[in-house]
């Protein structure tokens, strides 16, 4: 009777929800865990909780006010959504960016790739107990985010490029402040690494933890660090051409067996990878403008509206109807800082898109994460879910 | 990439071995799209994957458009992807609105990539398409009582009343 007992209390499946608030879901993610005593045995998420609409509004919205909406959906990457919306427009009206531009939307996103990555180390650390780590990363992440402002005005949510390039050139001082960032990058790094690799605890959560093979992750359509991780050298930045990739000198990052600490490890690489993108970035900077000449798509230089009465009527109807696009569709894809980013848009003919859509890599990769965490236990499972770095507003939309 | 005689080729091929499965193909702004007939989805998406000389293994995205006013108006659309020859090829398929309260249907892929699934939770979601044999076809995104198909075009946007309590306890 009391062996029974003794069984039940251990044997009993019971049905726990984490979130939807909770930190350690890293957004507005809940899950609904069936628990055999410490042992996760079955796992649903639930999400859509910071669900928006923001597909739906970018219907209601020109072309030049839908680039604001789709930032907000990750709201950790960006400069990702931003080039993966007006990559997708220039590629419907055929519009050429010239090659300053190109170099500065490589530089700039490849600085929000280290932003990203640096949220998610140290937010990640911090579940795991590291709790210094938070404040070194975002020690870091503070610089990047001054180098935005500086440029753009604004540490998030930038607005910075338009269709046909960006909307204005770096200032005065940014290459220098810059440069430092490259300098020191590499360095703070290896003091991340100095943190954490030699770390006991650290390595027995993430070692051998949340192993899911890569035909697996390719069945589920997970792509970016988490795949590299499990030994697929697959990177958009390096399979197709787009922006100044092509010329830039790096290297792809790839784990062994694909766990937890493969995972880190990867992300890790990766930040050093794009520090070397964005000084390569800065030596190879083209002269010349920083955004399209074609005043059917581009709003004309605020100088030229009180000398030239064709400007005016430009900006007048850029500003007031917006442009049209021709009918026809598109699908254009970049590598995200969490995977494959893309955008599919579908224009009618008029000055409004008929249909914005994001294949966020959040949202596919968050299938993988049943795999990971069934049958590990509720600490590795936690450990898991930031190793996967959900960003729940690039998820819900 | 296919380009443009290499889409016609390979529409060709399948029309050879699954006749009719193809009807039409199209090539614009660099991207190759089949637009296959939706009553043999499973077996277009499935001859690309398996065959050796096109093996488009990965489905790296699939959602939907409403192209209202054309009819058929739905395109469910997939967009494979060739990890050897880094080629992209979209598969269209296109559902009419059976019309009334009745859902358009297609058959679900998630046998063959089991990435589909949450998102053909998405478009059903928001499109009120059904994936017929999906394994769990409840709404995703939305609340699960949510009444209508919002990206659907005639789907007005805004004019829903928030819901605060207040409402609740002095509605009529």
């Amino acid at each position: 009777m009391t062996s029974q007992l003794e069984a039940d209390r251990t044997s009993e499946i019971m049905t726990v929800n984490v979130g939807p608030h909770h930190p350690a879901t890293h957004g507005v993610l809940r899950l609904v865990v069936d628990l055999e005593g410490e042992l996760v045995r079955e796992l649903r998420p639930v999400i859509g909780y910071v669900h928006t609409g923001i597909e739906k509004s970018c219907e209601d919205k020109s072309y030049w006010k839908v680039i604001p909406f789709v930032e907000r959906m990750d709201y950790v990457s960006y400069f990702f959504q931003m080039e993966a919306f007006c990559g997708a427009v220039e590629r419907l009206i055929e519009l050429e960016i010239p090659p300053r531009a190109k170099y500065l939307r490589t530089l700039f996103l490849e600085l929000n790739r280290i932003h990203s990555h640096l949220v998610w180390l140290g937010t990640t650390a911090l579940d795991l107990g590291a709790i210094s780590m938070l404040w070194y990363c975002f020690r870091e992440r503070d610089r990047i985010l001054d180098l935005f402002e500086m440029a753009t005005g604004q540490r998030m949510h930038t607005r910075y490029f338009q269709v046909g390039g960006v909307i204005e050139d770096i200032p005065v001082g940014f290459e220098a402040k810059c440069r430092k960032f490259v300098e020191d990058m590499p360095v703070r790094v290896g003091q991340y690494e100095a943190l954490l690799d030699r770390n006991e605890v650290f390595l027995q959560r993430t070692k051998g933890v949340g192993i899911v093979p890569r035909e697996r992750l390719l069945e589920l359509g997970v792509t970016g660090p988490l795949l590299r991780a499990a030994g697929e050298p697959w990177d958009l930045r390096k399979a197709f051409d787009y922006l100044a990739y092509p010329e830039m000198d790096f290297k792809i990052p790839v784990g062994t067996v694909g766990d937890n600490y493969d995972r880190y490890r990867c992300r890790v690489a990766e930040m050093v990878e794009s520090t070397k993108i964005v000084g390569q970035c800065l030596d190879a900077l083209p002269e010349g403008p920083h955004i399209a000449e074609d005043r059917k798509y581009v709003l004309p230089p605020r100088s030229e509206l009180s000398t030239s009465m064709e400007s005016l009527i430009h900006h007048f109807k850029l500003v007031t109807e917006g442009y049209r696009v021709g009918p026809g569709e598109i699908y254009y894809a970049i590598e995200g800082p969490r995977g494959e980013l893309g955008c599919f848009v579908l224009a009618d003919g008029s000055a409004k898109p008929a249909r914005v859509h994001f294949r966020d890599p959040s949202f596919v990769n968050l299938q993988s994460f049943r795999d990971m965490a069934v049958d590990s236990y509720v600490a590795d499972m936690i450990c898991s879910l930031g190793m996967l770095d959900p960003i729940l507003g690039g998820v819900d939309r | 990439m296919p380009d443009a005689p290499g889409l016609e080729l390979l529409r060709g091929e399948i029309e050879r071995e699954l006749p009719g499965s193809v009807p039409a193909s199209s090539y614009e702004h660099g991207c190759a799209a089949l637009i296959a007939d939706p009553a043999q989805i499973r077996a277009v998406l499935g001859w690309l994957r398996e065959s050796p000389s096109h093996a488009y293994g990965f489905l790296s995205s699939l959602h939907v458009a409403d192209y209202l006013p054309a009819e058929p108006r739905f395109g469910v659309h997939y967009e494979l992807l060739n990890f050897n020859r880094r080629e992209r090829l979209r598969v269209k398929a296109m559902l009419a609105d059976p019309g009334e309260d009745a859902l358009p249907e297609i058959d679900s892929v998630v046998g063959m990539f089991p990435t589909a699934e949450a998102q053909e939770r998405e478009a059903f979601d928001f499109f009120g398409i059904v994936f017929r044999g999906h394994p769990n076809l409840t709404r995703i995104l939305l609340p699960d009582d949510y009444v209508g198909w919002p990206q659907r075009r005639d789907f007005p946007v805004g004019g829903e009343p928030v819901t605060f309590t207040y409402n609740e306890h002095n509605r009529d």
